[in-house]
């Protein structure tokens, strides 16, 4: 058994557009795919604002306090997640997973008041259906980018515990290392998202 | 076996960058700007911001060119999507405009 055919037996040829692996490869053609899904919400959302006579003024409405507030807590997980991968890469284990856990404790707390503001615009009178300030289409673009959001970040968090737990499980630290790569590339992309969604749908 | 570990940019550098714009961003909003100002000025700062986590954590400038050919294509295409959705917010306008219009014509003789 030569050395080549174990190599090959990982990973079968090389990719030129990400040398390290495939997986990552794999990662960002589905972000390219989940991107186009969140600009076309995001287009869509445009076009029916500005095709209608009464549209809310956002910031006045939903209130931007809070979301600032999960906006910041957002980039502070992205840090948290380099700062795991950086750690990993030097080989210790065990900061990369409390960082990991920051991350994914970072993801929680954002769903967690993301709910805690639907319930709030709910009571308020914010339906799916229709609102006491204007278009109620206003409402269902709300309700449905900020819910495909945290979707993703519901996601993220389910994945970045699965992740923590297959890097706890790795008998070498390094040998997770893309593994932790590729799930950075998700949990910042969804940051990245929420970055367009935070100016589109609350500052504008 | 190529354990590829890029060079890590200075993370906190570009923690503290998008922080400051995060603040900008929010003081833009109350700024006594023209309405079109200030949009044209948080699609830049949120498309700078997008750019500081596609470049430094997501390690987009460390990547081959055509990788990042493939994470700008979104892009395009959303752009490309505005462009064609365009026309039906002036056609709206027009209406809204033509129908003012109707509307206060009558009510001078």
């Amino acid at each position: 058994m030569s050395a080549a055919s174990v190599h090959s037996a990982i990973e079968p040829a090389e990719t030129p557009l990400t040398p390290e692996s495939w997986g990552k490869l794999g990662m960002w053609i589905f972000l390219a795919g989940d991107a186009v899904g969140f600009g076309t919400l995001l287009a869509g959302y445009g076009a029916m604002r500005a095709t209608s006579a009464d549209w809310p003024s956002p910031y006045e409405v939903l209130g931007i306090n809070l979301t600032a507030l999960m906006t910041f807590l957002l980039i502070c997980s992205s840090v948290t997640m380099v700062k795991g991968l950086e750690w990993l890469g030097k080989g210790d284990r065990s900061k990369c997973k409390m960082f990991l856990f920051l991350t994914a404790l970072g993801g929680a707390i954002f769903v967690s008041l993301q709910a805690y503001e639907w319930t709030h615009l709910i009571h308020r009178g914010l339906h799916i259906n229709g609102n006491p300030w204007g278009a109620s289409l206003f409402g269902t673009t709300f309700f449905l980018v900020t819910g495909f959001h945290g979707l993703h970040v519901t996601g993220g968090v389910i994945y970045l515990l699965a992740i923590l737990r297959y890097v706890a499980n790795r008998p070498e630290p390094r040998a997770s290392y893309n593994a932790v790569e590729i799930v950075g590339l998700y949990w910042h992309f969804v940051d990245l998202v929420w970055i367009m969604v935070f100016t589109f749908m609350y500052l504008i | 076996m190529a354990s590829a570990e890029h060079k890590h940019p200075n993370y906190m550098a570009i923690f503290w960058y998008l922080a400051i714009l995060t603040v900008v961003e929010i003081a833009v909003i109350y700024a006594p700007l023209a309405k079109l100002t200030i949009g044209v000025l948080l699609c830049a700062l949120a498309l700078g911001k997008a750019v500081l986590v596609a470049m430094y954590f997501m390690h987009l400038r460390f990547e081959t060119r055509t990788l990042g050919m493939v994470a700008i294509t979104p892009l395009a295409i959303a752009t490309l999507l505005v462009f064609l959705l365009l026309p039906d917010g002036f056609a709206v306008a027009k209406r809204t405009t033509g129908a003012k219009a109707a509307v206060s014509a009558p009510a001078k003789p």
